[in-house]
């Protein structure tokens, strides 16, 4: 581990911290688009586009467009804090 | 040999967009022949061969002595191949085969499946993916064991691993002897140790490694057979191939029908003899024991009158009659309570398809959504795979990958349930009985479609007509009008499915049996080469028993694996999470954490299904939903009543939680 050593505590609080912030938004985001949609189903599904009630779509569809971008952006995004605080691994050989 | 290794991975692209193409021209191929008067048979026969052989091939090439390679393919998989490889290790024949028939059959309900097994992954992406790869052991109870320190969170782990893996594959063997039997026209129990033959062809020599390039090359093939025959349908049906966007006019065609025929005087004229049949049952229950002796008699009496010379089908008739006749009044109740319910369902008029939590209500079909996000991100199956990719970084695309993957199909199931509704609906709802379409007396010989003129009109109600859960993905290229090289396409589309859950979750099992019991417990001294043949040994046992059970046909296997999300939710997941997010969870705390999580979902499991222990209405499938916060609330208070971790494990945490230092595995 050592790791440790080699990057200072102050180093990795801040980059946790930023690691926390932006896992608390996608699970925010995650949150909404699934449960609170679910609950508000009845309403959204005054909304009908393009043949879809807005309620459902977000079931059948919507919430799983969001997860899917939800993800790449938490990877592209922690990537690059990794390098920011200096914490990204070795090159791969 | 290393040189030729890396020029695979160097290639990978390359090599599967070339055996993608090959894939299509070989199914064109087949569709020339059909039309030169290859028969069906031939047809399944080529397509069984010649997908099983594929995968062998690649397993076989696949074949390592290297401990590395066979556990986590040598670390060597790059992000896209690996979303590719848990996209299929992911996606069992009840996604494949089911998923859409359950949405066809429950409507907005259903979508609690949908929205569950893809949402784990954003669970499984910031709580665990890449902090496992960063601690870069093999097995899930190997991070059980280095975080809390010593046998007992790994045994509990092995326990864990091993109850959720097993009852899920088989389920999965069941699904390939199923296919196999239906398709070849096979006896089940053949289909079984055939499918078990491709099962083990692809992961015994070459374990991790050999069964992800299969998996990544069962993954093409059945997403291919997933989107063909509803691109054409959708094509049909609204003249634009994009089903996943065409379905929104369609739905719109289900509401206005629904209506109409729940208006329909002849509909509520069935509606009424549902009733009575509802009564008729409610009369036979009430009157148990007598009622259950008077029909055994009266079946065996119909076997007894039968003369002579009667054609041999009428006997067996009879005699299957008598087999399926519950063996004592307490089965017959319970088994005619469940025929009352399905009665009294059909006297009511349709619940509309669009309309929420008709089926399920609020609070059930959020906590069995929640339950099984929350048990997609503990199976040990999947996070497993997360081991195999070079590095955190790429550990993070991957769940992204992943989740693409999948998503492509399950963004689609809904078009797929759709479809076949408008189609039942508006195109065999209201036909004469005598001039139903083909595809339904095809489905109905094999049970998965049945139809009975209740009030003798000659025209088919809605309430007349049953159709299956699995019958909406395989009879979908005929409703379309597709040539049996669709069906046949589709059928190998379900048996890659099958077959790369399967392999996934045998490596599972065997791996927790011989890396985390025998290397790690008993043995620590073992040579690679005992380890390994080991491994493999276990591997053939755990495949036979699972076979062996699987001929059985239980059908409470349905419901166990429902059931393993839950499990896997309430003694995994606390745990693993806490492990990484909680610097002071201690063994303690996790011990009790598992059990007591582990203990409440059993509890409720069995309370519920069996004794009618009923907390807030939640149903046994979603019993997780007590177990998971219990787990976590135990490890948290547990952990500081007993005076937090050691510093080394807090150092571990911290450790594990930066990539820097990530293991670069090189054991030979």
């Amino acid at each position: 581990m050592k790791e440790l050593q080699e990057v200072s505590k102050e180093q990795r609080d801040l980059y946790w911290k930023k690691n926390i912030r932006l896992t608390t938004f996608t699970l925010v985001i995650w949150f909404v688009v699934t449960y609170v949609c679910a609950f508000f189903v009845k309403e959204l599904n005054n909304v009908v586009i393009f043949g879809f009630p807005f309620g459902y779509y977000m079931g059948a569809q919507g919430s799983l467009i969001v997860f899917v971008w939800l993800i790449f952006n938490y990877a592209f995004k922690m990537n690059k804090y990794d390098k920011e605080f200096g914490v990204e691994e070795e090159e791969e050989k | 040999m290393a040189n030729g290794k890396s020029s695979f991975l160097d290639n990978l692209g390359k090599i599967y967009m070339i055996y993608t193409v090959g894939f299509i021209v070989f199914v064109i191929g087949l569709g020339i022949g059909e039309k030169m008067g290859m028969s069906n048979s031939m047809i399944g026969y080529t397509y069984m061969v010649i997908t099983i052989g594929l995968y062998a091939v690649i397993g076989i090439s696949s074949r390592t002595a290297k401990v590395s390679e066979y556990y986590v393919a040598g670390r060597s998989v790059p992000a896209l191949f690996n979303g590719m490889a848990t996209g299929s290790d992911w996606m069992s024949a009840a996604s494949f085969i089911g998923m859409a028939g359950t949405i066809f059959g429950l409507g907005y309900d259903g979508l609690a499946y949908i929205m569950g097994w893809t949402g784990g992954y954003v669970l499984l992406a910031v709580f665990l993916g890449p902090y496992l790869r960063k601690f870069g052991q093999y097995t899930i109870p190997d991070f059980l064991g280095a975080r809390y320190g010593g046998s007992a969170a790994r045994t509990i782990g092995i326990i864990a691993a091993i109850i959720a893996s097993f009852t899920y594959l088989i389920a999965q063997v069941t699904g390939v002897g199923i296919i196999m039997s239906r398709f070849l026209a096979i006896d089940f129990q053949i289909g079984v140790f055939v499918g078990l033959a491709g099962i083990l062809v692809c992961s015994m020599l070459g374990g991790m490694k050999a069964v992800t390039w299969t998996q990544v090359a069962q993954y093409i093939i059945l997403i291919i057979a997933y989107l063909v025959p509803v691109t054409v349908m959708s094509y049909n049906a609204t003249g634009v191939p994009v089903s996943e966007v065409m379905y929104g006019q369609v739905l719109q065609k289900i509401d206005a029908k629904e209506k109409q025929i729940n208006a329909d005087p002849k509909e509520i004229e069935v509606m009424g003899l549902w009733k009575i049949e509802a009564d008729k049952i409610d009369a036979d229950i009430k009157a148990l024991p007598g009622s259950f002796e008077a029909k055994k008699q009266a079946l065996n009496d119909k076997l007894a009158a039968l003369p002579a010379d009667a054609p041999a089908a009428d006997k067996e008739k009879a005699q299957k009659a008598i087999t399926a006749f519950p063996k004592n009044p307490a089965e017959a109740k319970e088994k005619w309570e469940l025929a009352k319910k399905a009665a009294m369902d059909k006297t009511k008029p349709i619940k509309p398809y669009l309309q929420p939590f008709a089926r399920l209500d609020m609070l059930n079909m959020l906590a069995l959504t929640f339950c099984l996000m929350v048990g997609t991100a503990g199976l040990p199956h999947i996070l497993m795979r997360y081991y195999t990719v070079p590095s955190v970084k790429q550990a993070r695309i991957s769940v992204g990958w992943s989740l693409f993957f999948i998503f492509l199909l399950y963004f689609t199931a809904p078009a797929y349930a759709a479809f076949a509704r408008n189609e039942v609906l508006s195109n065999v709802i209201g036909l004469p009985i005598a001039s139903l379409p083909a595809w339904m007396a095809n489905w109905a010989k094999v049970g998965l479609v049945s139809f009975k003129d209740l009030n003798a009109d000659g025209i088919l109600q809605f309430y007349e007509l049953t159709i299956g859960a699995d019958a909406i993905v395989l009879a979908t290229p005929e409703i379309a009008g597709l040539p049996y090289v669709v069906s046949g396409l589709v059928a190998a589309g379900g048996l890659a499915a099958a077959l790369s859950t399967a392999d996934g979750l045998l490596l599972t099992i065997s791996n927790a049996l011989s890396h985390d019991l025998y290397y790690k417990m008993i043995n620590p001294n073992a040579s690679i080469l005992k380890r390994l043949t080991i491994s493999r040994v276990l591997l053939v046992i755990v495949a036979i028993i699972s076979a062996y059970v699987a001929t059985f046909k239980l059908t409470i296997i349905v419901e166990l694996v429902a059931w393993a999300f839950s499990i896997a939710a309430a003694s995994f997941f606390p745990a693993l999470v806490m492990g990484i997010w909680d610097k002071k969870a201690n063994k303690a705390g996790a011990l009790c954490g598992m059990w007591l999580g582990f203990s409440l979902c059993l509890f409720y499991m069995i309370g519920s299904r069996f004794y009618g222990l009923s907390w807030f209405g939640v149903k046994t499938i979603s019993s997780g939903l007590f177990g998971i916060p219990l787990g976590f609330i135990t490890i948290y208070v547990v952990s500081r009543l007993t005076g937090g971790a050691p510093k080394d494990i807090q150092d571990f945490v911290e450790s594990v939680r930066i990539p820097k230092g990530a293991s670069v595995a090189h054991e030979e």
